[in-house]
């Protein structure tokens, strides 16, 4: 059955990649926009480091996430000067380095579904008096709306299932950043198997359950009401 | 031009393509943009509807929509626009569409109201609809009662025609007509289909190269000696009827021109009420005395203007003064020399063909 500290385990995966998922549609929403119509020459770079998570290892990540707001990494003097303290080795910290991670995730999906919104139909909006933050909202909103719904939960599922970001950024502390893969880890490292089972298991139905949704969201006729 | 509408002086250059206009538009009626392809009709209008920037000064009417400091952008100008494609909100049914652009103007500027363009269009029908079911036309028509319901100062139309087949072209232009009759919206429309141009304009802008090449009542271009039109394949007059009677035993009706009287295919119209109809230079031929044996019904007295060369050697046109309007007459050079026409001669102008239109 789970324990105590596998429960805990959960909650924190759970707020964790709810809050990483929620910073991303908010953070996520004007990138993948800008991305979806800029002709800025700033475009492609940008795009490349979003992405940058899709290819690099996250022990990588996660090691340069730790220099930069460790004591003496710029981010971690920034932190300390605003008296936040470190962030490393907190559930702050492990937001952040999430939201880096997961990004592409959710800025991909959304700059699609932005591109396929066609120009010409912000350009009718226009002309029926609508100006752009209301055509935003009642005419690109709508038509991406399976956009956000698979952005939301490719960055939510990508979030529950990081583990090389998480040990490096946040390490092991229950009930503050010891998330699932993380007491799997540990279980099957003290040969508590059963425990690693449940875990493992309940992780392996969630996956089937998220990508379940995926599928089925892309079925002919889904996307309409 | 004390009482001009817009005036836009505009400039905008490209790879290969500059526009560059300085034009004043009346503030009422239907004008007609109208040029080859590529001569920068649509471009202009883009323009003066804030989608696209040109340099240059901007003005509708007292207000400056446009100059080297100032933009207003689009949706804070009170015209509508309506597209070539109807581009329909696809998330949204008919009456969505309707809605968007009638909701976002206030209820105190409306002038147009939602049962009256939906009567207008003949969309009742269609509310509940998804515009993906509907026919090329019917978007179209939605498109057009969408624009209108924001209530414009002015509408602007681009080809709204041209991605349409036949039917549906035919099934639109009777509203158009029915909006140049009924509404006190100046339309500034595009096109490049003389058939729509001679059925819908009052003014008529010409393009070439992105310039203005001429601008004036319809009639006084088409019929205007310097003009490329004069010397289309299809270079036509246009000019106003009223309806006088009809002849149902014949199926024809009987129209007024200022020089007589005119018969033509039978309709619907009430006696009376205006309309206007198209002469091709083609289907004038030339007679010096009136014909009273032949089969062709319509033959008016009339005076040439003057008689000028046309692109086929073997012809030439000839201009007809006709009660005060100008009509085209395209024969050969033989028929002149043998028939002895000189500018200023009586003669009778046998018409072939006459198309009212409405």
């Amino acid at each position: 059955m789970l324990s105590e500290s596998d429960i805990g385990a959960i909650v924190l995966t759970l707020k964790l990649a709810g809050t990483t998922t929620a910073l991303l549609l908010v953070l996520g929403t004007p990138l993948a926009w800008w991305l979806a119509r800029t002709q800025s020459r700033w475009k492609n770079p940008v795009a490349v480091v979003v992405a940058l998570p899709l290819v690099l290892p996250p022990t990588v990540l996660g090691f340069y996430l730790l220099l930069l707001m460790g004591p003496n990494g710029p981010v971690g003097k920034l932190t300390q000067a605003l008296g936040i303290g470190l962030l490393p080795f907190s559930f702050t910290g492990l937001v952040v380095a999430s939201v880096l991670y997961s990004m592409p995730f959710v800025v991909q999906p959304l700059q699609n579904a932005f591109e396929a919104v066609h120009e010409s139909l912000l350009e009718a909006a226009a002309t029926l008096r609508a100006s752009p933050l209301d055509t935003f909202r009642h005419v690109v909103l709508p038509l991406a709306r399976s956009g956000f719904a698979t952005a939301a939960i490719l960055g939510f599922a990508h979030t529950v299932g990081e583990f090389g970001v998480v040990l490096m950024v946040g390490g092991n502390i229950p009930n503050e950043t010891r998330v699932m893969s993380v007491q799997i880890y540990d279980h099957v490292e003290a040969l508590r198997y059963d425990n690693a089972h449940w875990l493992a298991a309940s992780m392996v139905l969630f996956s089937l359950v998220v990508l379940w949704a995926l599928y089925s969201k892309r079925a002919p006729g889904a996307f309409r009401v | 031009m004390s009482d001009a509408g817009l005036h836009a002086q505009l400039a905008l250059a490209f790879d290969k393509f500059s526009l560059q206009v300085d034009l004043q538009l009346p503030r009422s009626g239907f004008t007609v943009l109208f040029g080859r392809s590529g001569c920068g009709k649509t471009t202009l209008l883009r323009c003066l509807a804030g989608l696209q920037r040109a340099q240059g000064t901007l003005r509708w009417k007292d207000t400056l929509w446009q100059d080297e400091r100032h933009f207003v952008p689009t949706h804070l100008r009170p015209l509508s626009y309506v597209f070539q494609e109807p581009r329909l909100f696809p998330h949204l049914d008919v009456k969505g569409n309707l809605e968007f652009g009638f909701r976002r103007v206030p209820g105190n500027e409306r002038r147009i109201r939602m049962e009256e363009a939906i009567q207008w269009l003949g969309v009742e029908s269609l509310l509940q609809q998804r515009p993906e079911s509907l026919s090329g036309g019917q978007r179209q028509r939605v498109a057009i009662a969408r624009a209108l319901l924001t209530s414009p100062q002015i509408l602007l139309m681009d080809e709204p025609l041209a991605s349409l087949d036949l039917d549906s072209k035919l099934d639109i232009l009777p509203y158009l007509e029915k909006l140049r009759s009924h509404l006190d919206i100046p339309v500034i429309y595009v096109t490049h289909a003389p058939d729509e141009m001679a059925r819908l304009a009052e003014h008529l802008v010409l393009m070439e190269n992105g310039r203005v090449r001429a601008q004036g009542q319809l009639n006084d271009l088409l019929t205007h000696i310097d003009l490329p039109l004069l010397h289309q394949l299809d270079a036509s007059a246009v000019i106003n009827v009223t309806v006088d009677h009809h002849d149902p035993h014949y199926h024809l009706s009987h129209v007024a021109v200022p020089g007589g009287f005119l018969t033509v295919a039978y309709n619907e119209l009430p006696a009376g009420s205006r309309s206007r109809v198209r002469i091709l230079a083609r289907d004038v031929s030339i007679a010096l005395e009136p014909t009273h044996h032949s089969s062709i019904s319509n033959c008016l007295p009339c005076c040439i203007i003057d008689i000028s060369e046309d692109r086929d050697p073997a012809r030439v046109i000839v201009r007809l003064n006709l009660g005060g309007e100008v009509i085209l007459s395209r024969i050969t050079r033989r028929s002149v020399d043998m028939l002895g026409l000189h500018p200023g001669q009586l003669v009778y102008a046998q018409i072939k063909a006459v198309a009212l239109m409405n």
